[in-house]
């Protein structure tokens, strides 16, 4: 048996995790000793914590460095998408105060468990060594467990909570047994060493060991990112979990589960291309077509959302399939815009919820357009971008995906992909439908919205338009961030 | 000493009863030790290419997979206690509110 080498200590490379954990603590102890019922203030201190983080990460964009023996890395990939995690993180945020007061469950313990799984996340986008993606996964699915069933007091939520938590455990077997064998095929958990072996030994290729192991490993990250035929979870996790959770939980973790799974399969592996193609190409269709398909016949807007969350995994999943740089660069803009979009169609359904979630149909929206025209016109753009329409985010995100499909020689996945867009048209159309051409069918009373929300659907509103009219910049810096 | 291909098969064996528990029990509780146990077949694969290969890298994430289901337990039996008071069963087919 070897010895364990002292890896050299490089503490600067995951200062970002560091604050955000130490805020997050901070913010507990907060909770326990400072008394009142009203938490709202936690709220403000999370978004000053995730700001500082931001502040700590963008710092370290540049060349990349290893750090811990090549076990985290602090790299413009992992910067790019640590962004994306600490924008979710904060808008999810500043839609929580609103939705706990008014469904009464107003504890303190809510902020930190977004910052802890802000913090998994980003372990999940530096880390190189499968222990630390498997760590940050962990961190991230066990907060989310609680964050689901956070609402003790309704049914909807303790169902939400129990069903992730049996079927995140469940992936989690896989993603794990599949590591188990790589590692015992490549004889590393490091995904340089293990790229390195493969490189050195294409005879593994066929070796049973490493290809089941990367099957489930793929099985793994499917159930975490809702690909389909992995993603019956998706909708009852998403109606039942409290709004702010649902939006945090359709942005963040998705894109973290995509960031490892881009980490994993297309830069440990390029010369499996081929072979990650079939497979990835089948996952896009099944993901996209199922989301669509189902999407189409939900009343529940939540619900409706869940789906489209599934199938707007697929569009990534499409930019995945192409394995070059512009689908990666493709991945990293969808996230990004699908962040801002998502949560912000996420906090109109907040602010037009009345306790216990009771009018969360598409019908009770009837007439919402002539009733508050402003939120409804808000609410539209969301959707528009959802669709892909343009001159938003989801335009230009989608267009950047499907190109990279054509690039790469898959005319046919892009065309099933704009198929499938159209079809998304019908369900996000349907909405604005009601608001605008059905009669109101009772009185709307409205509680007012707070400026935590307000902030939230300014800055959502915002990025949705600038990442469509004027995305060069944004676009820039993620392609400059799939190079390694 | 087993050749490892004997560890191999037990943890694969391990790992199938606990995926086919997880797919046909109906109560929350088993269905979790079912997890446990594809988790701690999964320890059985890495230990046995640890000793196998030689490296130290397979017992430690061991320790980790060992850390982290135990704070899985913590969480999942305190969902599972919340989710009895208000429904009293923990049987997964109770789990049906939101279906379609």
């Amino acid at each position: 048996m070897e010895t364990i080498a002292m890896p050299a200590i490089n503490l600067a490379v995951v200062m970002p995790e560091i604050l955000l954990s130490c805020i997050a603590m901070v913010l507990l102890l907060v909770n326990v000793f400072v008394p009142g019922n009203n938490k709202a203030y936690l709220g403000y201190l999370s978004i000053i914590g995730l700001a500082v983080t931001a502040a700590s990460v963008v710092n370290g964009w540049g060349p990349s460095v290893s750090a811990f023996n090549g076990a985290v890395v602090q790299d413009n990939f992992a910067t790019f998408f640590k962004i994306i995690f600490l924008v979710s993180a904060g808008l999810a945020v500043l839609i929580s105060d609103r939705y706990m007061a008014q469904e009464e469950c107003n504890q303190g313990e809510l902020y930190p468990l977004i910052l802890f799984a802000t913090v998994g996340m980003m372990l999940m986008a530096a880390g190189t060594d499968m222990m630390v993606i498997f760590l940050g996964l962990e961190l991230l699915s066990i907060c989310l467990y609680v964050l689901a069933g956070f609402n003790r007091a309704s049914v909807k939520s303790n169902e939400a909570g129990l069903k992730y938590f049996l079927l995140g455990a469940f992936s989690t077997g896989f993603l794990l047994y599949g590591m188990a064998l790589t590692y015992g095929a490549t004889g590393s958990t490091k995904i340089q060493a293990i790229s390195a072996f493969v490189m050195g030994n294409p005879s593994v290729a066929s070796n049973p060991l490493f290809v089941v192991g990367m099957l489930l490993i793929a099985t793994g990250f499917s159930f975490k990112v809702a690909a389909a035929p992995f993603h019956m979870w998706t909708p009852d996790v998403y109606q039942g979990a409290p709004t702010p959770v649902t939006a945090f939980m359709s942005a963040g973790p998705k894109a973290a589960g995509f960031a490892a799974f881009l980490r994993v399969m297309i830069f440990a592996f390029p010369m499996l291309k081929a072979e990650w193609g079939q497979l990835l190409w089948i996952l896009a269709v099944l993901t996209m077509t199922v989301g669509n398909i189902i999407a189409l016949s939900q009343d529940n807007v939540k619900r409706m959302l869940a789906y489209s969350s599934i199938a707007h995994a697929g569009y990534a999943l499409v930019g995945f399939t192409a394995t070059n740089a512009e689908g990666a660069a493709g991945i990293l803009f969808y996230m990004l815009s699908y962040a801002f979009m998502n949560i912000g169609a996420f906090a109109v359904v907040v602010l037009i919820g009345k306790k216990g979630e009771s009018n969360g149909n598409v019908q009770d929206l009837a007439g919402f357009g002539h009733k508050k025209p402003l939120l409804a016109a808000i609410l539209s753009i969301f959707l528009f971008s959802l669709a892909g329409i343009p001159p938003t985010a989801g335009f230009i995100g989608k267009f950047y995906l499907f190109s990279a499909a054509i690039k790469s020689g898959y005319l046919w996945l892009a065309i099933i992909g704009v198929l499938n867009s159209a079809a998304s048209l019908y369900y996000y159309l349907r909405v604005m439908v009601f608001m605008y051409m059905k009669d109101p069918t009772e009185e709307f009373d409205w509680a007012g919205a707070t400026p935590a929300i307000a902030l939230c659907l300014l800055l959502s509103v915002g990025a949705t338009l600038a990442l469509g009219v004027v995305p060069g910049t944004v676009l820039a810096l993620a392609q400059k961030a799939v190079l390694f | 000493m087993l050749a490892i291909e004997n560890y191999l098969i037990l943890s694969a064996i391990l790992f199938s009863i606990g995926t086919i528990g997880v797919l046909t029990r109906r109560n929350a509780i088993v269905i979790f030790m079912c997890i446990e146990m594809m988790l701690n077949a999964v320890n059985l694969t890495f230990i046995a290419f640890s000793r196998h290969l030689g490296n130290i890298d397979g017992q430690v994430f061991v320790f980790f997979v060992m850390t982290v289901a135990a704070a899985e337990a913590a969480v999942g039996l305190a969902l599972m206690i919340a989710f009895f008071k208000n429904r009293e069963s923990i049987d997964v087919e109770d789990v049906n509110l939101m279906k379609l």
